[in-house]
């Protein structure tokens, strides 16, 4: 039977791991190369890599700094942030990213998702979305959670996965940093309009969210997290221990 | 040395770091004499079926992998790359494999219920069956390996040495004589991936 997946995050700014709450308030966590094989010997089953850098000398040192952490680790790694052409897809993914992720740049140019479709495949397009309720809409949110496109947010979900997006990663902004779980209302509107895996995201706490996740929604195939993991506050073998013990399929 | 097959279909990163990790001596080549001089072949390989096949021909690559697999030499399809072993695929029409394995590839959707998701993509367990092929010789039952196909080795059944359950039994390593195969990535399996490496280097 295939494992649910457990999935640290990385957000990386001018080479070094940051984590904001909320999106604001950045800080200094780690180096990426460390934490990605720290990650990877605890049993993490994928990695995400957010380049949140916006000079394009942030690009290439995040560029280098991904040709070694996929030279070290050994598991799937997926990498967002800053994609929005075909030579964006194909510079991350000649060193040694498995998947890529998009958000805005689709937003700003919705071809994106299916040319790169086309051209690698639907496995490897990953679409992340930033999704808050406004006035009671769920509402995709674009440049990393500051600005509202108006657009509902499981019907463009619905489309991207129609253009080719093999894989939805759905952050709550209105969970993400509150660590009181994830956002079951929103996760189980967009389970039930895509086929596709789906990837939560935003208000993990503790190990008890991941268990309330899978069980409230078996149609979730993973659960992605960054500073609870970061900080030590969940530690990934007990979390996967701790699940297996409920009979939620783990790889241990 | 291993050679590690380059025949313009996908990326060859992290395979070639798995191999650098393990401490083996390998090398991404298109070079036909460098294949000859190798060891052991890897066959990798991402992508349909058809265009994988159609460009391995056009380098001539392919006579090369068979006649060095003929002399007995050890050679490792990887993903597409086990498919490309097959006799053919009908993936997108009907395109001819090298042969190498007898069997078809066909979609997983003709065997798995219609509410499993496709592509089968992420981490499942590995059955050996009655006896464990050498290269999963660092394995248990049970193990897990990472996926990612929509399409599955068929009709192969004296060569299946592993199956992974997704609705159905589907082939997960193929194996007969001195070829084989693994559907999975094992350059993306963690220490259960670098360990069936290791253990075919070891052949």
């Amino acid at each position: 039977m295939i494992t649910k997946r457990i999935i640290p995050c990385l957000d990386v700014k001018d080479g070094r791991v940051v984590k904001g709450v909320n999106f604001a308030g950045l800080s200094d966590v780690s180096s990426p190369v460390e934490l990605g094989k720290y990650y990877s010997d605890c049993g993490a089953d994928e990695l995400v890599f957010y380049d949140i850098t916006a000079s394009s000398e942030g690009r290439a040192l995040f560029t280098d700094i991904l040709r070694e952490v996929a030279s070290t680790i050994f598991i799937p790694l997926t990498v967002g942030g800053g994609i929005n052409t075909l030579e964006d897809f194909d510079r991350v993914l000649k060193c040694g990213a498995d998947k890529v992720s998009v958000n805005s740049g689709a937003i700003r140019n919705p071809q994106l998702i299916s040319e790169a479709a086309k051209r690698y495949g639907d496995q490897c397009v990953v679409i992340s979305a930033d999704v808050k309720r406004v006035d009671g809409v769920f509402r995709v949110f674009s440049k990393g959670g500051r600005e509202n496109t108006g657009m509902e947010a499981v019907e463009w979900i619905r489309r991207c996965v129609g253009n080719g997006a093999g894989e939805v990663v759905l952050n709550s902004i209105d969970t993400d940093g509150v660590k009181r779980g994830f956002d079951l209302e929103m996760l189980e509107a967009v389970c039930n309009a895509v086929s596709v895996p789906v990837i939560a995201s935003g208000g993990a706490g503790c190990i008890d969210d991941f268990k309330t996740l899978f069980k409230a929604l078996p149609g979730v195939d993973a659960g992605l997290a960054a500073s609870i993991f970061h900080f030590g506050e969940v530690k990934i073998p007990d979390l996967k221990r701790a699940l297996a013990r409920e009979g939620i399929p783990m790889r241990m | 040395m291993i050679a590690i097959v380059d025949y313009g279909v996908g990326n060859l990163f992290s395979l070639k770091s798995s191999f650098a990790e393990i401490g083996a001596d390998v090398t991404v080549t298109s070079d036909a004499e460098v294949i000859r001089a190798a060891e052991k072949i890897i066959l990798p390989g991402v992508g349909a079926f058809g265009d994988a096949a159609e460009k391995l021909r056009q380098s001539g690559l392919d006579k090369v992998v068979i006649e060095e697999t003929q002399k007995g030499k050890h050679l490792m399809g990887i993903c597409l790359g086990m498919q490309l072993l097959f006799e053919k695929s009908f993936e997108y029409g009907e395109n001819d494999g090298l042969g190498l394995i007898k069997g078809s590839v066909r979609p997983i959707s003709d065997v798995i219920p219609k509410d499993l998701k496709i592509p089968h993509i992420g981490w499942n367990q590995l059955s050996f069956g009655k006896s464990k092929h050498p290269i999963f010789k660092y394995l248990d039952e049970g193990d897990c390996v990472y996926f990612v196909h929509s399409f599955y080795g068929a009709e192969c059944d004296e060569s299946v040495i592993a199956t992974t359950e997704y609705g159905a039994a589907l082939t997960a390593a193929v194996a007969s004589a001195n070829v084989c195969g693994c559907q999975f990535h094992p350059e993306k399996s963690g220490k259960a991936g670098l360990s069936i490496l290791k253990a075919f280097c070891e052949l």
